[in-house]
């Protein structure tokens, strides 16, 4: 039984056509898997679409992955998007008004974290596995050097980073499905937000034993502007000034016609 | 109907961002002032990031305040000359402007300052108006009409150097003065994200003592230069102007302008200003208690 996904990245198809796209891909996977038998690596995966691109319609993605495992386990994928640096601030009361009064930098944080399962993190995978792979927002280096902060200080700062980026949906809590499709097969998916952070992200798929890891899949995953967005963006921050005179003349243009339509009408 | 904006990295309703324009632009042609004290807060409740909202409605100012000069200038309520030296200040306020914005942000501190200096400004300039508007509204209803006395209040400013005439408004006074109104309203527009009409229309009226006829149509063709010098300034300094953004506000605005424009010619002077002050008042109040009230979460996110 193949449910019918309907993923964004199919647009350019009719819906009829994006679920025999799906149903395809699984035949083909299960393909694979069979004429492969026991030689296969133990996990394969690929996803419903390589490149998720930014354009003037753009409100968010839904991403599907589909994979195999040829012997009983568990699976966790992570996806994970560029770091980057995040500034905390904290606001207090200073007069009756509240303002900003401490900050905390934060450096090389992925700006997107999205975690799917077959079950409980905590239960499938040891702690060691988790920490070396940086599986769970415990192990994906948001601790505070202790020259910064310690201790509870430390702490209330990470919460608040974590707090604030799940809020944005940078970062997804870790219950999402992984649904098997008979006994090898499996899909899941994660969605990205309209305000989806660009860069090459990285989705790996582990399949663990006794909370071992048996096998990996890194496979990589592009999030950038394209067309007319990625063009603008790129003219604003490599010539400025001139994209600045650009807007000058729009608005000074858009005026005037305004004012020439309503003389007339 | 969502529409990516390319520069503020969000994706927001196109109709929205009409009706936004429409709204603020009838308003803005309504009382003569940019609008841009009442759509910068708008664009950041919606959710543009603060810096962008500052200088995409800088931008966006800059053709409302065409499409409004030109009613203006028909009617000849544009003083040039007086327009050319608030000018002057204004260019050098907000070159200083956008240097010290883009210094409170590196601070963290510039949503504050954005705040206060609404709170502040707005605050004092919207109850003034409000006060005179009901004095003027009430005097009219006991008299029958206005009896204009002297043409405005003689203080020291009036004893400054460098006295000009300016014959469109009838006025002897110090080219200091609108130079320094001009200077003043720069700072505040490159930081607010205004044309700085909201200063500029009720100081030129009592300050400069301009007739109230002139004020408009010479705040506006003030605002136009000195919102585009902000404009430049933004988009080479901070990148921050978001074209897409701008041109979907002001088609709304540019309508809404010219509908403005028509209904505040039939109003009185006096309801115009008390309806004004109404307004300021109201977004003032509102950004006053937000910056009272204990926010939801103390800790905000910011990138890098």
């Amino acid at each position: 039984m193949i449910t019918c996904a309907t993923s964004r990245r199919y647009r350019l198809f009719p819906d009829n056509k994006a679920c025999s796209l799906n149903a395809l891909l699984m035949i083909v996977l299960s393909f694979l898997f069979v004429l492969s038998g026991k030689e296969t690596k133990a996990i394969e995966a690929d996803l419903s679409s390589h490149l998720v691109a930014i354009t003037a319609g753009f409100s968010g993605d839904r991403i599907l992955l589909f994979g195999s495992i040829n012997s009983p386990g568990e699976v966790i994928v992570v996806v994970r998007g560029p770091d980057t640096d995040f500034k905390v601030q904290r606001k207090g009361q200073v007069a009756g008004i509240w303002m900003n009064t401490a900050s905390m930098k934060f450096e090389s944080v992925p700006s997107f974290y999205s975690i799917a399962s077959t079950g409980p993190i905590e239960e499938i995978s040891s702690s060691a596995t988790r920490a070396l792979n940086a599986i769970g927002f415990d192990n994906i280096g948001l601790e505070l050097p202790v020259t910064k902060a310690a201790g509870k200080l430390a702490d209330s700062w990470k919460k608040a980073l974590l707090r604030n980026l799940l809020r944005s949906g940078n970062y997804q809590l870790e219950n999402a499905e992984i649904v098997f499709l008979g006994e090898h097969l499996f899909r899941t998916e994660f969605e990205l937000p309209a305000n989806v952070p660009t860069g090459t992200y990285s989705v790996s798929v582990y399949h663990l034993r006794d909370g071992q890891i048996i096998d990996a899949r890194t496979t990589p995953l592009t999030v950038s502007k394209i067309g007319a967005e990625a063009e603008i963006y790129d003219y604003a921050h490599l010539h400025g000034a001139m994209y600045g005179i650009i807007a000058i003349v729009i608005a000074l243009v858009s005026g005037w016609i305004g004012h020439l339509i309503f003389r007339k009408g | 109907m969502q529409i990516y904006l390319p520069i503020a990295e969000i994706s927001v309703d196109i109709i929205l961002l009409l009706a936004m324009g429409g709204g603020v632009g009838l308003l803005s042609g309504i009382f003569g002032v940019g609008g841009g004290f009442l759509m910068t807060p708008i664009l950041i409740f919606v959710g543009v990031p603060p810096a962008v909202a500052v200088a995409t409605q800088a931008n966006n100012v800059i053709a409302s305040s065409v499409s409004g000069v030109f009613a203006h200038w028909k009617r000849g309520n544009v003083d040039f000359l007086m327009g050319w030296i608030l000018l002057i200040g204004g260019f050098i306020g907000s070159t200083l402007g956008v240097g010290l914005f883009t210094f409170l942000k590196s601070l963290g501190q510039i949503d504050l300052v954005i705040n206060l200096s609404y709170v502040v400004f707005l605050g004092t300039i919207g109850l003034l108006m409000m006060l005179e508007g009901i004095k003027a509204v009430f005097r009219r209803r006991k008299s029958g009409g206005v009896s204009r006395g002297k043409l405005h209040e003689h203080n020291w400013f009036h004893g400054l150097p460098l006295k000009m005439r300016f014959r469109k408004s009838r006025l002897y006074i110090s080219a200091l003065l609108p130079l320094g109104i001009g200077f003043f309203v720069g700072v505040l527009s490159a930081i607010m994200g205004v044309g700085g009409g909201f200063i500029l229309v009720p100081a030129m009226i009592y300050m400069l003592g301009m007739p109230t006829a002139m004020v408009i149509g010479t705040s506006l063709f003030q605002i136009i230069f000195v919102a585009a010098n902000v404009t430049f300034l933004q988009a080479a300094q901070n990148q921050t102007v978001d074209v897409v953004l701008a041109l979907l506000l002001l088609v709304g605005s540019v309508l809404g302008a010219q509908v403005g424009t028509r209904i505040g010619a039939k109003m009185q002077g006096d309801w115009l200003r008390l309806l004004l002050g109404i307004l300021v008042v109201m977004v003032c109040g509102k950004l006053f208690l937000d910056l009272l009230i204990e926010p939801a979460d103390l800790y905000v996110l910011e990138m890098v």
